[in-house]
């Protein structure tokens, strides 16, 4: 009996069609650890008494020649945690991941993931992870089906498992009925919905997304996240993402912020947020050098140029804003107070935007490159 | 915006779903022979579905046997020893060319692969990188085997008699010369990053292999620079092989046979057929064996 499923949108966000329905991983006595049994050499930190963390990262730097990478990082993720690797382009993520996922050889530290060694454990690693890259890794020649087949045995899934557990990954994504179709025909969204699912198809304890949204139309990328989240209640999994968009961070359930190969800061969006208690203002003004002249004078506040409109960061914002009229003797055309987003913790920490961060960074050009090999 | 509408499925859905129970094993020959076999299959997939391809690299030996061939035939004709057709003569160098584009260019979708990202798909799977080498270059010798079929079909064209024995001969060497091209061009693709490059390298590799090889010429009676180049070509050692098997296969005056396939010879020593055979198979796992270790590397 086939499904009646009826989908009108062309780009669907999960269902919750069979909520409720669960991939139970067995302890396997071949290979795939369970995490909690997988305590080996030493107590874990970071999560006193509780399970061993899936991800931990102590002291890991990455050289490539002259240029550092990544400049000793460390880090634990929880299991079933969400953990966003934050940052503008060329800080360091991709590299960290690339070393996660045994791509890249360490210059020093080390890390283990699902209680393996990324260095001299690998095919235990390689087992236990998903993968999605920043750029496509589908074969645009064979169908969606194929493409997922093609994972299936290079993974070894058992294979009575491959197909139920492919329909379900694809069912997962709204791409079931597409399963025929060549790649090379699917959107963007649509490629990357694929991906996810294809990284989901060996059932790993954790899915590593390596900037899932980027190159994607705004719909296209707030869908992705729906699947995302879906994903979270129905698999126990846990998702190491790296993004430099700051509003895709506020998903995660606590953030590390890289800049310059090193994390700067490490905790919930929350408590981030909450670190800086100030707000944030931004005015227009007929003006901008003489009110941030005037800003500096009159109540001491470091204000500077940012996103074109004068910014700075205060106590209180509303009450503030009254004061602003009467005292600043410029004319302001408009007046926006926003509480402490992550681009503010970002900049607090940073000194900068993000933006501005990525405007200055030397691989932007690499960056667009693939980009442009990506979408093809 | 949920857009779904929920009927009676559920029940039948989750039926479906909840048995599901993925392990993935730990490492063994059985999951390197499955990984073996779907980057093969894969090959085979992608050569089926791209048939100008298969179409295209027919054209080159199709002008070197029909016009390069026809056109010398007239200008060789009543010189030809035994009045043997000048497209008879070469049309074993021809066949062997007809797999060299295929199998090397099959080798060079790695740096495709690595360009689209595909590789990484690869390179990241919980399996040897000894199976991923290996079903590619069995992959790529498979389905230029199968471009060196469509050409053999035009044999008669050539005078080449259809018999049974000479066509799975010639097979078997095809076969052969397939998955050393491929294992070179495999070897050549672990180091090589840009598709462009490897173009560009093996297109000036490719033709003085062909030359070299004695595809249009006997390999007695040349200059000692030119006998020693032909003798250091790989091709040379599958292109004598397959015309000592087309001409045995003629009725020819032995005279005429002693001038036009001599037998590959190395200081006056002839080489028999099976060690030219061997050493073309013992290169090709070599080769096989450098890519195989070049792709063990991280950076």
């Amino acid at each position: 009996m086939s499904p009646t499923v009826r989908r009108q949108n062309p780009i669907p966000v999960p269902a919750r069609l069979v909520s409720g329905v669960t991939v139970s991983i067995p302890p396997s006595t071949t290979g795939s650890q369970p995490l909690t049994m997988a305590a080996a050499d030493g107590p874990a930190d970071g999560a006193a008494g509780g399970p061993r963390p899936v991800i931990e990262v102590a002291g890991l730097a990455k050289r490539y020649g002259e240029v550092e990478a990544v400049r000793g990082i460390d880090l634990t993720v929880r299991a079933g945690e969400t953990f966003g690797f934050l940052g503008p382009n060329g800080a360091g993520k991709t590299t960290t991941i690339k070393i996660l996922c045994t791509l890249a050889n360490a210059t020093s530290g080390s890390a283990r993931v699902a209680g393996f060694d990324t260095a001299t454990q690998r095919d235990a690693v390689r087992r236990n992870i998903g993968l999605v890259f920043q750029d496509t890794t589908l074969d645009g020649y064979l169908t969606a089906e194929q493409n997922l087949r093609f994972h299936a045995e290079l993974y070894g899934v058992p294979k009575a498992a491959v197909l139920p557990r492919m329909r379900q990954v694809l069912d997962m994504v709204g791409l079931w009925d597409r399963k025929d179709s060549l790649v090379s025909t699917f959107s963007g969204g649509m490629q990357r919905r694929l991906e996810i699912a294809r990284g989901l198809l060996h059932a790993p304890h954790v899915l590593f997304l390596d900037e899932p949204t980027v190159g994607l139309d705004p719909q296209t990328r707030s869908s992705i996240w729906a699947y995302i989240n879906e994903l979270k209640g129905r698999e126990d999994i846990t998702i190491f993402l790296t993004t430099h968009y700051m509003d895709e961070a506020e998903h995660c359930d606590r953030i590390a912020i890289i800049d310059h190969g090193q994390i700067v800061a490490i905790d919930t969006p929350e408590a981030l947020k909450a670190s800086i208690g100030k707000d944030r203002v931004q005015i227009q003004t007929a003006d901008d050098q003489a009110a941030i002249a005037a800003l500096a004078g009159t109540f001491g506040l470091d204000a500077a140029v940012h996103e074109g409109a004068v910014t700075f960061s205060v106590a209180s914002g509303e009450q503030f804003v009254p004061r602003l009229f009467t005292e600043l003797g410029i004319p302001i055309r408009s007046v926006s107070v926003s509480r402490p987003s992550l681009d503010d913790v970002f900049m607090s920490y940073t000194g900068k935007t993000i933006r501005d961060a990525e405007a200055s960074g030397t691989d932007a050009m690499r960056q667009m490159a693939a980009r442009f090999r990506g979408r093809r | 915006m949920i857009m779904v509408t929920d009927t009676a499925a559920p029940a039948t859905e989750s039926a479906i779903v909840e048995s599901i129970r993925v392990a993935v094993p730990e490492h063994g020959l059985q999951h390197d022979l499955r990984a073996i076999s779907i980057v093969w299959r894969r090959e085979l997939i992608r050569f089926r579905t791209d048939r100008l391809r298969a179409v295209t690299a027919l054209v080159q030996p199709i002008l070197f046997l029909f016009i390069l061939g026809t056109g010398l035939s007239s200008l060789a004709r009543g010189s030809m020893p035994g009045n043997v057709d000048f497209k008879t003569f070469i049309y074993p160098g021809v066949l062997a060319m007809s797999v060299l584009f295929t199998a090397i260019f099959s080798a060079g979708s790695i740096v495709w692969d690595r360009e689209f990202g595909f590789l990484r798909e690869i390179l990241v799977a919980p399996v040897s990188r000894a199976s991923i080498v290996i079903g590619k270059c069995l992959g790529g010798a498979t389905i230029a085997t199968f471009q060196g079929i469509i050409f053999l079909a035009l044999a008669g064209f050539a005078h080449v008699p259809y018999n049974p024995v000479l066509l799975l001969t010639l097979v078997g060497e095809l076969l052969l010369l397939s998955f050393t091209l491929t294992a070179f061009g495999v070897m050549m693709a672990a180091r090589i990053t840009q598709f462009q490059a490897f173009m560009a390298l093996t297109q000036m590799l490719v033709m003085p292999l062909f030359f070299l090889s004695g595809a249009l010429y006997p390999l007695s009676g040349l200059p000692g620079w030119l006998t020693i180049l032909t003798r250091i070509d790989p091709l040379t050692y599958v292109v004598g092989p397959m015309r000592h098997a087309v001409f045995s296969h003629l009725s020819l005056p032995t005279g005429a046979q002693h001038v036009l396939a001599p037998g590959l010879t190395w200081a006056g020593w002839a080489v028999p057929v099976w060690l030219s055979l061997g050493i073309v198979a013992v290169m090709g796992l070599a080769m096989m064996s450098i890519a195989i270790e070049q792709f063990r590397k991280t950076e």
